[in-house]
């Protein structure tokens, strides 16, 4: 029997109820997005997890770099003004 | 006792129950790891609907004997499953074409049997009806994609079809039980499901490129306990924990 070897890889991303966003579930292989739907329904949503799917091949996804992680994700500490520090926020406010 | 209505109910859960089995085999083989887990689900929905009806079975025998003695302990003989669900995994065009060939039935006699007089009858077809749906979708769009695959999978899923057409004549035939039932209100009649049911199998058939296979030669006998060779081998399986370690549980 073949392998999946020639299928190509799929993210999934399951809205677990409505209102809230998709999130990244996982991957898979399928052929195309049909069996990726029902390959994700079979692999990740069997247990009431969600309300809706959406399914998207891989190579569709561009992806930063690890090797620029400086400068992309390392801004100058010094200019302190870029973070919002500087203000005491209310004890109502929470999660923040 | 309803002997009619006990005969009835084992005839409807013995498909689910072999059917389970058949797929239960293939956990771990499955051609692929998302295929292996979908197979393993359908088998999961079908030995869940399964206990609903031992376990009415199970009252209605009413001398003490449990889902269990009636699933896992009764002889070859006393299984009433139609004969197409106990072949078994010659390849995974087999296995689809067995479940293609099974669902198909399966969702048409489902609807029948929500309008049951029998409420639990019912119950468990209006539960177990969504959870076949997936199941005639799943098995269908197999049978396009091999059907109307490569070269290969084309020639491999025809023949797994026309090995499998000489079964599926024997879920329209009715027993003495399954008249009883029919005209009590209680049961479904099976006989005007038929031509629906070949007009939806030729409809998947041709959009996948397959041939309807023409022979006009049918098998049966499961539902009246006359099964293939391959069933004393399922059975051995199944039963085995519960003959060699009797009453055991998890």
């Amino acid at each position: 029997m073949s392998t999946t070897k020639n299928w190509p890889l799929w993210e999934v991303f399951v809205r677990s109820k409505n209102g809230l966003e998709h999130r990244h579930f996982g991957s898979l292989h399928a052929a195309d997005a049909e069996m990726a739907l029902e390959n994700a329904r079979d692999v990740y949503t069997r247990r009431n997890e969600g309300v809706s799917i959406w399914v998207v091949e891989s190579k569709h996804i561009t992806a930063s770099n690890p090797e620029h992680n400086g400068e992309m994700f390392e801004p100058a500490q010094d200019k302190v003004y870029r973070h919002p520090t500087f203000y005491e926020l209310p004890d109502e406010v929470k999660y923040m | 006792m309803k002997e009619n209505l006990y005969k009835y109910i084992l005839g409807i859960a013995d498909n689910s129950l072999i059917l389970g089995q058949r797929l239960g085999e293939l956990t771990g083989h499955g051609p692929s790891l998302e295929t292996d887990i979908a197979c393993t689900n359908l088998s999961l929905d079908l030995l869940g609907q399964v206990r609903s009806y031992y376990q009415y079975a199970a009252k209605i025998l009413g001398n003490g004997k449990t889902e269990d003695d009636i699933a896992m302990l009764r002889l070859e003989h006393e299984y009433l499953n139609v004969l197409l669900v106990e072949q078994p995994n010659t390849d995974f065009a087999y296995s689809m074409g067995r479940q293609f060939l099974f669902d198909v039935y399966h969702f048409l006699f489902l609807n029948e049997l929500q309008k049951s007089t029998d409420i639990t009858l019912s119950a468990i077809a209006i539960k177990s009806i969504k959870e076949v749906s997936y199941h005639q979708r799943f098995s269908s769009d197999w049978i396009k994609r091999l059907g109307d695959g490569t070269e290969e999978s084309h020639q491999k899923m025809q023949t797994a079809i026309d090995d499998l057409w000489t079964y599926t004549d024997e879920l329209f035939r009715q027993t003495e039980a399954d008249i009883a039932m029919v005209t009590e209100g209680v049961g479904v009649d099976v006989t005007k499901l038929k031509d629906t049911y070949y007009k939806k199998v030729a409809e998947v058939l041709e959009e996948a490129t397959l041939k309807i296979p023409e022979s006009k030669y049918f098998q049966k006998g499961g539902k009246h306990g006359i099964h293939t060779e391959h069933m004393g081998y399922l059975l051995a399986d199944l039963q085995y924990m519960q003959r060699t370690y009797p009453n055991m549980e998890w």
